[in-house]
């Protein structure tokens, strides 16, 4: 109850420090999405496509890391980064830049695998008519992406949802910068730490109440267009 | 795309097709030229599927070689040959744009496409559908759009495999109607069916297939008039072959 | 073909968005720090100050005190302010660090249950406590992340002659308000920077037991990372947060740094070293 009067509390404020801390959160995972699909979609659809030798071990890699602790990521990319590392010079650390690469080693496994099982199913359904109409494989990726793209909404949400939960990669890499690398999930850390319950709490109702909005707006979208071309 | 040479005859040389241990089809010879319509005909499992499948280049054979008049191997693809499925497989799009995106494969410009996809809606009286999503069309509607994709993209050689096994008579009646346009471009037809009667209708020349192997290859009216193996016999009496 | 500009125009979209979040234009400093400072609110306080002076804005990395001079090691940052005397001579004495100044103390007290177990409730003696704490085998929440704190605890064991072990001492890994929220949870003993103490609103039943020993003085020093160890440091703007916090103003702006009425941490630049 004192967290629900808390978030409430936070939001009719219209609190400018909470503003940017949310603005940042969502840029961040955004663009790590963003990047995961440019990326996972195209990778995700050749694997489920194509057939080589140890196409069964790339598969289990990518669905196990699917299981990645953010942990982990997050130092992976530390350590690439860091100065000391071999892009140090890059100067990274510590920006939402290195929190957008890091999140992106998260939510990339996520995409990939789920559009490789996807469009793996879509390629059993279409294979023989698309290479009839003389179709490679490579050209047939973005037929088959855009064919399957309302069960791939429920990948990519599976990513959002990922990179914007978590909290160990960016804690690691962002360092929980006051207005620089400080977001939701880390906030959430922060003030918890201080104690401070009821207020951890209310962020992570906003953050809950984000998470549903976008949720909530894309099967909406999906529904209606998945009506109009009654896929 | 008509600039392409003539790719007929095909020429099927003792052509064999294993999975695992079993061949599916084994010692396949016969050639297709002109402009009619083959029909191969036999009971299931004879290897019909197949043989569309090993010519249309979605399989390869075992044994054996598949030859165009060309020369060189030739993969399906817009001028050459296409294929119409027994289950029309079409995009989760409009029926317009499934047309649109056979021909951009074909190589079209946009406008070159926009033109022949309305040129095909219209000649296979799809025209009133044609921003309707094609998966919600009735099976017979579908399967003409399929049809109509495939003469959007003027194959020389056209193969159809069952394509009315699903349709009621009048959805039938409409794709056999359809199959005369390609008659009258010249193009030629090789296709399969179980449809007795329907094979009456269409077929110039008959191929009959038993167990994976071609026992007959003679004009129709004297294939169904006087078959000369006795399982063709049965077939045509409607008897179980073994 | 229109699809693969669809998908190319929308992923431009999202990077747009992402963009402006990822300009840097202000100077900036980094400063790897405590949790103590951070949770502390000080930061908070003390920075908008300096940056107002300076046009400098300071990022602040809040880690246990080794993780900080790690960090600082690296090179990924251009000022150390951390709690552990020894570790920070070590730090200047490698050659990571240009010279070492006092800044400010707190210092640390052991706080407990109420009921308090151990019978430790106003005694001075933080040695003696930890012994009773001990013999009662009442529990004991150790931050065990190789923190000031966590090296400040492990000297007092030491001192004590106990190597603790057993049940009721639970090392947890974790952070200075992390392990106040499990201490409040368990009902244990732990020993706090009081600062973080002074700012964290979650105690439920834990109150100070033991405070005033000398030994619980609780020095924070403040360095500058070598930029010849580390040619992309920002020297000048790194020496000039330095200076200003062992200036006269920034001593200041420290001492008047406060929570319920009560000052968080005492400057003594002027003791130098």
């Amino acid at each position: 109850m004192e967290a629900l009067g808390a978030a409430v509390g936070l939001i009719l404020a219209g609190d400018g420090e909470l503003l940017s801390i949310v603005g940042l959160s969502l840029r961040v995972t955004l663009m790590a999405l963003a990047l995961a699909c440019a990326v996972g979609l195209p990778l995700g659809a050749l694997l489920g496509i194509s057939r080589f030798p140890g196409r069964g071990a790339v598969i289990v890699l990518v669905n196990a890391l699917m299981g990645l602790p953010p942990v982990v990521a997050g130092l992976l990319v530390y350590l690439l980064l860091s100065r000391s590392g071999p892009l140090g010079d890059l100067g990274l650390l510590f920006t939402p830049t290195a929190m957008v690469v890091a999140q992106t080693v998260l939510v990339l496994p996520i995409v990939t695998a789920v559009t490789r099982q996807v469009v793996e199913d879509l390629w059993a359904e279409y294979g023989e008519q698309l290479r009839s109409l003389g179709s490679g494989r490579v050209r047939a990726v973005p037929t088959l992406l855009w064919d399957a793209r309302y069960s791939l909404a429920t990948g990519v949400l599976a990513g959002f949802g990922r990179a914007s939960a978590e909290v160990g990669a960016v804690l690691i890499v962002g360092g929980n910068i006051a207005g620089h690398t400080r977001t939701m999930t880390t906030s959430i850390a922060l003030e918890t730490a201080k104690g401070n319950l009821a207020l951890a709490l209310g962020l992570g109702i906003i953050l809950l109440g984000l998470a549903l909005a976008i949720n909530g707006a894309a099967f909406a979208l999906s529904a209606a267009a998945r009506r109009a071309a009654a896929a | 795309m008509r600039a392409t040479p003539s790719l007929l005859p095909l020429a099927l040389d003792r052509v064999g097709f294993r999975v695992g241990g079993d061949w599916l089809v084994r010692d396949m010879s016969f050639s297709v030229a002109g402009t009619g319509r083959t029909l191969l005909l036999g009971p299931n499992g004879a290897g019909k599927s197949v043989t569309l499948r090993l010519c249309h280049g979605l399989l390869s054979p075992t044994e054996g070689t598949v030859r165009w008049a060309a020369g060189q191997p030739c993969p399906p693809g817009p001028g050459r040959h296409a294929m119409v499925f027994q289950k029309p497989v079409l995009l989760r799009r409009s029926a317009r744009e499934n047309l649109l995106h056979a021909l951009s494969l074909a190589g079209l410009h946009a406008q070159a496409a926009g033109e022949r996809a309305d040129m095909a809606l219209e000649r296979f009286q799809l025209a009133p559908l044609a921003h309707r999503p094609a998966r919600v069309l009735s099976g017979g509607e579908q399967q003409r759009l399929a049809i109509a994709r495939a003469w959007a993209v003027q194959p020389q050689l056209l193969f159809l495999d069952e394509p009315t096994s699903h349709l009621d008579p009048a959805s039938t009646r409409a794709i056999e109607l359809a199959l005369d346009l390609f008659r009258a471009e010249g193009t030629a037809v090789l296709m399969t069916t179980h449809d007795l009667a329907q094979a009456r209708r269409l077929a110039d020349r008959v191929l009959f297939l038993h167990r994976g192997r071609l026992l007959e290859d003679r004009p129709a009216a004297a294939f169904f008039t006087d078959p000369h193996t006795r399982e063709a016999a049965a077939y045509l009496r409607g008897e179980l072959l073994d | 073909m229109s699809l693969t500009r669809r998908v190319l125009l929308g992923l431009a979209v999202a990077a747009g968005l992402a963009a402006p979040a990822l300009a840097q234009d202000k100077p900036f400093i980094t400063v790897a720090s405590t949790t103590s400072t951070e949770a502390s609110g000080l930061f908070k306080h003390l920075l908008p100050d300096f940056t107002k002076k300076t046009g400098i804005e300071v990022r602040v990395v809040a880690q246990g005190t080794g993780q900080a001079i790690q960090t600082a090691k690296d090179g990924n940052a251009d000022v150390v302010l951390v709690h552990d005397k020894k570790a920070e001579e070590q730090f200047v004495a490698d050659g990571f660090g240009v010279r070492r100044f006092d800044v400010m103390y707190n210092d640390f007290i052991l706080v407990g249950p109420k009921s308090d177990p151990a019978k430790v409730k106003g005694t001075k003696d933080i040695v003696a406590a930890l012994k009773a704490v001990e013999a009662a085998k009442a529990p004991f929440a150790s931050r065990g992340d190789d923190s000031g704190t966590d090296r400040a605890e492990k000297r007092f064991w030491k001192e004590a002659g106990i190597a603790p072990k057993g049940d009721w001492y639970r090392e947890l890994g974790a952070g200075m308000g992390q392990t106040l929220n499990t201490a409040a949870g368990m009902n244990a003993y732990t020993l706090a920077d009081r600062g973080t103490w002074l700012g964290f609103s979650n105690r439920q039943d834990l109150v100070v037991a033991v405070e005033g020993d000398k030994k619980l003085f609780n020095q924070y020093g403040v360095i500058a990372v070598n930029p010849g160890r580390h040619p992309h440091v920002k020297a000048k703007q790194a020496q000039a947060f330095v200076d200003w916090l062992i200036s006269k103003d920034g001593q200041a702006t420290i001492a008047a740094y406060k929570i319920g009425g009560e000052q968080l941490f005492f400057p003594n630049a002027a003791a130098g070293s």
